[in-house]
């Protein structure tokens, strides 16, 4: 029992992580109908411009929650900008063309990102900067790390200001409304355009606290580091209902608990394995997702 | 003098020519209609005017604004209000999130207030459905709601598609006798309809369209008594 409760709290905390990352991709889906391929790879240059910016702080040598908090909204501020250039310069010239050009797309960008991530920060991997000391509290016998209560509690204040910026502002209910029927949206005086970037803002701003999260707990960075992730928050986002906020964060949940429960039950080596099995089931079985709710082709 | 016009307005869609020279105008204060067969070019000549297409040709100009380079959202700031065809109420949103929508660009506070007081006396259903999902409407109910978000950024101009659309004949009534309400409050409306007995019995003048083309125009009671458009489109 008691071991399970210490596999659920590590499952939930590196669950938060890909819910995290999940509501960008499906944020994005919601306005624009597509997958963001290249959604991992922000991400990943959010843990690097953690690292970055925790060096230039000095955060590593001398922690204190004002440099981690430093490092966190600079690395989200900057993975926004770098959100809203990517969907101006690659996806907005192709908002008349299929969907299938623009996945395409992101799928260039995606490799555009990562090859351009080993020619500026080194293909070797990096060791982040360990800006929040890392301590052990037991509570009951189940150890609770440092990290992990600074990863659940800035995952549960994102997704709750995600929420209350959704469901209470003007901005919020103009996100939904064009997620609901673009057209429709604009007709209502809503400029789509910027609400598109508004969402590539939000959404990368996430990944990137997701990238300043894991650094965290997994002290190394690499380039590469956001394609499984990315491509497993992804499953998270189908877990959930792709387009569907609140799915996409009990989507990334369930994962990171089922994959952590899978190790730590079954084998390491199928860790990987369990999110695309998920991924095959729930596309067979049900591929709206938990949430999602079938959706009537528009005419 | 004449408030919205369309001087041989041309849209391709792909390759195919919906609208091949239409030209139009409508005066403040009046209903026109737009008349005409399934793929006549009615919604396209709408969906043009709101700027959801680009015409390859011609000009469109409101109040002497010109509109042909314009987005929806900048269309919506000129004054022009469009309930599309299909209705297509925000289904995941409330009645009042649709209706403060409406208003989206606008900042007049008490404006507001006072057009959905007015949207409310129009449509007193939407008020004791307020907080519900739209989605949760009847289809009656939630064509009111189009017709009343379209109301609420308190346009000088209204677009409305095919309003009837889908309604019970009593409902159909109901709607008509409201477009013409509207009107009397100083509206001006362009109507698209696939009734066109209902659509020329309110509307004060009638374009009648075909293929893309204006084929006739006129009072809405000389067309509705010409025997061409009565035995093309009245089913006489």
């Amino acid at each position: 029992m008691q071991e399970f409760a210490q596999q659920l709290l590590n499952g939930l905390s590196w669950g938060s992580i890909y819910a995290l990352i999940a509501l960008g991709y499906t944020m994005v889906y919601g306005v624009l109908r597509f997958i963001n391929f290249a959604h991992g790879d922000v991400y990943m240059v959010g843990a690097f411009l953690a690292y970055y910016i925790a060096h230039a702080v000095g955060a590593g040598s001398h922690p204190s929650v004002a440099a981690a908090a430093l490092v966190l909204l600079g690395s989200m501020v900057g993975c926004a900008i770098l959100g809203v250039i990517i969907e101006r310069a690659a996806y907005r010239p192709l908002r008349r063309q299929p969907r299938l050009t623009v996945l395409i797309t992101a799928i260039g960008v995606s490799l555009l990102l990562e090859n351009a991530g080993q020619l500026v920060f080194g293909a070797d991997p990096k060791f982040f900067p360990q800006f929040i000391p890392g301590r052990n509290l037991s509570v009951g016998g189940v150890v609770v790390t440092s990290h992990q209560i600074v990863i659940l509690g800035v995952s549960l204040l994102l997704m709750a200001g995600l929420h209350t910026f959704v469901m209470k502002t003007k901005t919020g209910m103009a996100l939904r409304a064009v997620s609901f029927h673009r057209e429709a949206a604009s007709l209502m005086g809503i400029p789509t355009d910027r609400i598109i970037s508004i969402t590539f803002a939000v959404g990368s701003a996430l990944a990137a606290a997701a990238g300043v999260l894991v650094g965290l707990s997994n002290p190394k960075i690499d380039p590469l580091m956001g394609l499984l992730p990315g491509l497993k928050a992804f499953v998270a986002a189908v877990l959930g209902g792709i387009g569907n906020i609140p799915g996409a964060m009990i989507g990334g949940l369930i994962l990171g608990v089922a994959e952590v429960l899978v190790s730590g039950y079954i084998s390491s080596t199928l860790r990987d394995a369990i999110a695309f099995g998920i991924l095959i089931v729930i596309l067979l079985t049900r591929p709206t997702g938990l949430l999602g709710r079938g959706q009537v082709e528009k005419v | 003098m004449p408030k919205l016009v369309l001087e041989d307005v041309h849209v391709h869609y792909g390759g195919i020519k919906a609208l091949k020279g239409i030209s139009l105008e409508i005066d403040a204060g009046e209903i026109v209609t737009l008349i005409g067969a399934n793929g006549a070019g009615k919604t396209t000549t709408l969906r043009t005017i709101s700027g959801l297409l680009r015409p390859a040709a011609g000009r469109i100009t409101f109040d002497g604004a010109d509109l042909t380079r314009l987005k929806p959202h900048e269309i919506v700031a000129q004054g022009i209000s469009h309930a599309p065809e299909g209705r297509i109420v925000f289904a995941n949103l409330t009645v009042r999130e649709n209706l403060e929508l409406g208003a989206y660009r606008r900042r007049d506070r008490d404006g507001i207030r006072r057009d959905l007081e007015r949207v409310f006396t129009l449509f007193p259903r939407l008020k004791e459905r307020y907080s519900q999902n739209a989605g949760t409407l009847s289809g009656g109910e939630q064509q009111m709601l189009a017709v009343g978000r379209a109301l609420m950024s308190s346009p000088r101009l209204l677009l409305l598609d095919e309003p009837s659309l889908g309604l019970a004949p009593i409902l159909v009534r109901d709607i008509f006798q409201t477009i013409r309400e509207i009107n009397a409050q100083g509206m001006t409306v362009l109507l698209v309809e696939q009734n066109a007995h209902m659509a020329l019995q309110i509307a004060a003048r009638g374009y009648v369209l075909e293929t893309g083309q204006v084929i006739h125009s006129g009072a809405a009671k000389e067309l509705a008594s010409d025997e061409r458009v009565k035995k093309a489109y009245l089913g006489e």
